[in-house]
């Protein structure tokens, strides 16, 4: 009787044609990931690109931010027991470099983007982001059409200018009926950038449907946040006649502005931030002391009385002893944010691959934070939109909330005292 | 438009445009006797910036004090770097000059990066925000201070280069190299000298726009930008030319913020650049 000879070893059911079947079954299983539990490792840490602008015109405001991530893996680690490795570069204020930036920190293994104060810079990452399927969680950057692409991969846990414009201006109707004050005129002046013409297209669109506003805008002035002098400028605005500078500025033109005023005696009864940096930070305080009092900033701001501000602010304190939080409390606030949700989305996915922790940022909803506003979750576009605004005023020589009254330290001083009249 | 804002804004630019005015005839000068282009000459301005603002934190010496120190200073620095650095590059192609002074540049922006970090920092003595009212005009005091401090730093050149044994050699380097060289003048001294008047004349003007403007680091190449529009304008190698092409660029500037927007203020200075360069390239006051 004639016997097919086998291998040996093999068991005799096994033909080569089974054998290449499971071998193909095994290999399209392992190609769509369906084990990663049995073989991969489980991810310990994740790598976190910060992109800032730490040079260039914008550098204290990404030194500011980087003071934010520098504290977070300490805390992510308190509240999510996860492990954040930080990537940290510096955009130097230019969009392109930020783009390149990005690519090179998804090359070099960035689980995660997060950045970068500027809109432009943004788009740019966010572009780059979508291309290469890696989540981009922006901290601060208010133009609208950040979140307007249809991208998947984006996430703003900040207003958009309209947001923050709309929020900025129902402070200013609050503030004149806290004050008993109705001024008739306004002189706009904005920088010219990214983020101050998103600002100035929404209050475009947004002040003429206002009613419940008493001025009107009598000169729009637009400027580049870099520029050395702002003498014409202020001469424009005092050449107006307006009664309150509505101001759309960065920290520089703004300490600029100042100067230029005191120097060219304008006295406005106020100037007012509908929703920008600058005036509250740190250095504004510093260059220009009794002449930085009762600017006022309608800007998203931190919840003092929360439980998240006690541990961001125990860890600032401990990372800078000589600097006080309150100075840097929007840019650290929702960078330390935006590391929550990168840190929580981790946490939950228990991945590093991009579209798995993108769709668990999806899903964040975070209660315990930081900032004003309700929780923090993004809609289908990517987009956080519980943001609230405060009014702040710089009264001896810090930031103080004065309006919502609920959550005021101050009371609000309106029309302000002239410059002369300063000690 | 109200008169008194048209005086304002243009006797602003005026006096704004004759410290610029300085800061370029540093690099006319040493590109009409050495015949180098300096590229790291705005850095170098912001480096006499952060000597001044230094001075100013650790001693409170107003920057008006510091001009003969920060002078002698950078008169010093010039001198040593010509003689042992940009020197052995005199005879080479102007591309190798370039990427010499590209480096120092690159250095130096950097080095104080490193050093100070990116924040802006400035000095801010009693009067520096005071002004003058003349009717309805009012002039910034400090404006005005640098502005005949600048005027009085290029009559002094003006006079070193007329009536001085040493001004007169080194015109004759510049007018006649091989003439020079044969009665005798130490030509790589007298470049060397002629490069620290160049970084002294920087120096100074760094001094002074201490009182007006900011600095960070990266603020030196935009002044390198600012210098070469203003010699290429008043022509490259002419002293009247510097003052007067940072006069025009300081005054179109202030007008042109004016009559159009401030956002088009640099777009002046371009269009002007591309005009002189259309239409006279070798510059307004060139003598050929």
């Amino acid at each position: 009787m004639d016997k097919t000879p086998t291998t040996p070893n093999l068991p005799a059911a096994i033909s080569r044609r089974d054998f290449n079947r499971v071998a193909a079954s095994t290999s399209a299983i392992a190609a769509a990931g369906w084990f990663p539990a049995i073989v991969r490792a489980q991810p310990t840490k994740l790598k976190v690109g910060v992109i800032l602008p730490r040079s260039g015109f914008e550098a204290q405001l990404g030194q500011s931010c980087q003071r934010g991530a520098d504290i977070s893996p300490g805390i992510m680690k308190e509240l999510y027991g996860v492990e954040l490795e930080l990537m940290n570069v510096d955009f130097e204020s230019s969009v392109d470099r930020a783009r390149s930036l990005a690519e090179k920190l998804i090359n070099d293994g960035a689980n995660v983007l997060i950045g970068p104060f500027d809109s432009g810079a943004a788009s740019a990452i966010a572009q780059v982001a979508e291309q290469r399927k890696v989540p981009f969680v922006i901290n601060i950057a208010a133009a609208p059409p950040i979140t307007e692409q249809g991208y998947k991969f984006t996430f703003r846990n900040f207003p958009t200018s309209v947001d923050l414009i709309r929020n900025g201006l129902a402070l200013f109707r609050d503030l004149f009926q806290a004050t008993g004050t109705a001024p008739r005129t306004c002189v706009f002046m904005h920088v010219n950038d990214t983020f101050g013409m998103a600002n100035k297209a929404a209050i475009d669109r947004i002040l003429p449907t206002l009613d419940y506003l008493p001025f009107k805008v009598v000169e729009t002035i637009s400027y580049d946040p870099a520029a050395r002098d702002l003498s014409v400028e202020v001469a424009k605005a005092k050449a107006s006649g307006a009664e309150i500078v509505m101001l759309v500025c960065r920290l520089n033109d703004s300490i600029l502005l100042v100067r230029e005023m005191v120097k060219q005696r304008y006295s406005p009864k106020g100037i007012i931030s509908p929703g920008s940096p600058g005036m509250y930070q740190a250095p504004f305080y510093t260059a220009l002391g009794k002449y930085s009092e009762y600017c006022i900033s309608n800007v998203p701001w931190y919840d003092p009385k929360s439980k998240m501000t006690a541990i961001v602010d125990r860890a600032f304190s401990k990372a800078f002893p000589s600097e006080k939080l309150m100075f840097y409390a929007l840019d650290v606030g929702f960078t330390v944010e935006a590391m929550m949700i990168a840190a929580d989305a981790f946490k939950r996915a228990r991945s590093v691959d991009g579209p798995v922790l993108a769709d668990a940022i999806r899903q964040t909803r975070i209660t315990d934070r930081m900032m004003l506003g309700g929780p923090i979750a993004f809609d289908a576009k990517g987009q956080n939109t519980q943001i609230a605004s405060a009014c702040i005023q710089n009264r001896k020589l810090r930031p103080q909330v004065v309006l919502p009254a609920a959550s005021a330290e101050i009371a609000p001083v309106f029309p302000v005292p002239d410059w002369n009249s300063r000690t | 438009m109200p008169l008194d804002l048209v005086v304002n804004v243009l006797l602003g630019g005026l006096l704004t445009g004759l410290v610029y005015g300085l800061m370029a005839l540093g690099l006319s000068v040493v590109y009409g006797v050495v015949r180098i282009v300096n590229f790291a000459h705005g850095e170098l301005m912001a480096l006499a910036m952060y000597v001044t603002v230094v001075a100013f934190a650790a001693f409170r010496l107003d920057p008006l004090w510091m001009l003969l120190p920060v002078a002698l200073g950078f008169f010093g620095l010039g001198y040593v770097l010509q003689r042992t650095l940009i020197n052995p590059f005199i005879a080479r192609p102007e591309h190798a000059q370039f990427m010499l002074l590209l480096a120092v540049a690159l250095i130096l922006v950097n080095g104080l990066l490193l050093v100070f970090g990116p924040d802006a920092r400035n000095v801010q003595v009693d009067y520096a925000l005071d002004s003058f009212q003349i009717g309805p005009v009012l002039v910034d005091k400090v404006r005005v201070v640098c502005a005949l401090v600048a005027l009085a730093s290029c009559a002094l050149l003006w006079a070193v280069f007329r009536f001085t044994r040493l001004g007169k050699a080194i015109r004759a380097c510049a007018d006649n190299l091989l003439g020079a060289r044969i009665v005798g003048l130490n030509v790589a001294h007298l470049y060397g000298l002629t490069f620290g008047i160049g970084c002294a004349c920087v120096g100074v003007a760094g001094t002074l726009l201490t009182l007006l403007v900011d600095v960070t680091p990266a603020s030196g190449p935009s002044y390198t930008l600012l210098a070469f529009i203003i010699v290429i304008i008043g022509g490259l190698g002419s002293m009247p030319g510097a003052l007067a092409g940072g006069v025009l660029i300081g005054v179109s500037e202030a007008a042109a913020g004016l009559v159009f927007t401030p956002s088009a203020k640099s777009m002046v200075s371009f269009a002007l650049l591309i005009i002189v360069l259309a239409f006279k390239p070798q510059g307004l006051f060139a003598r050929r």
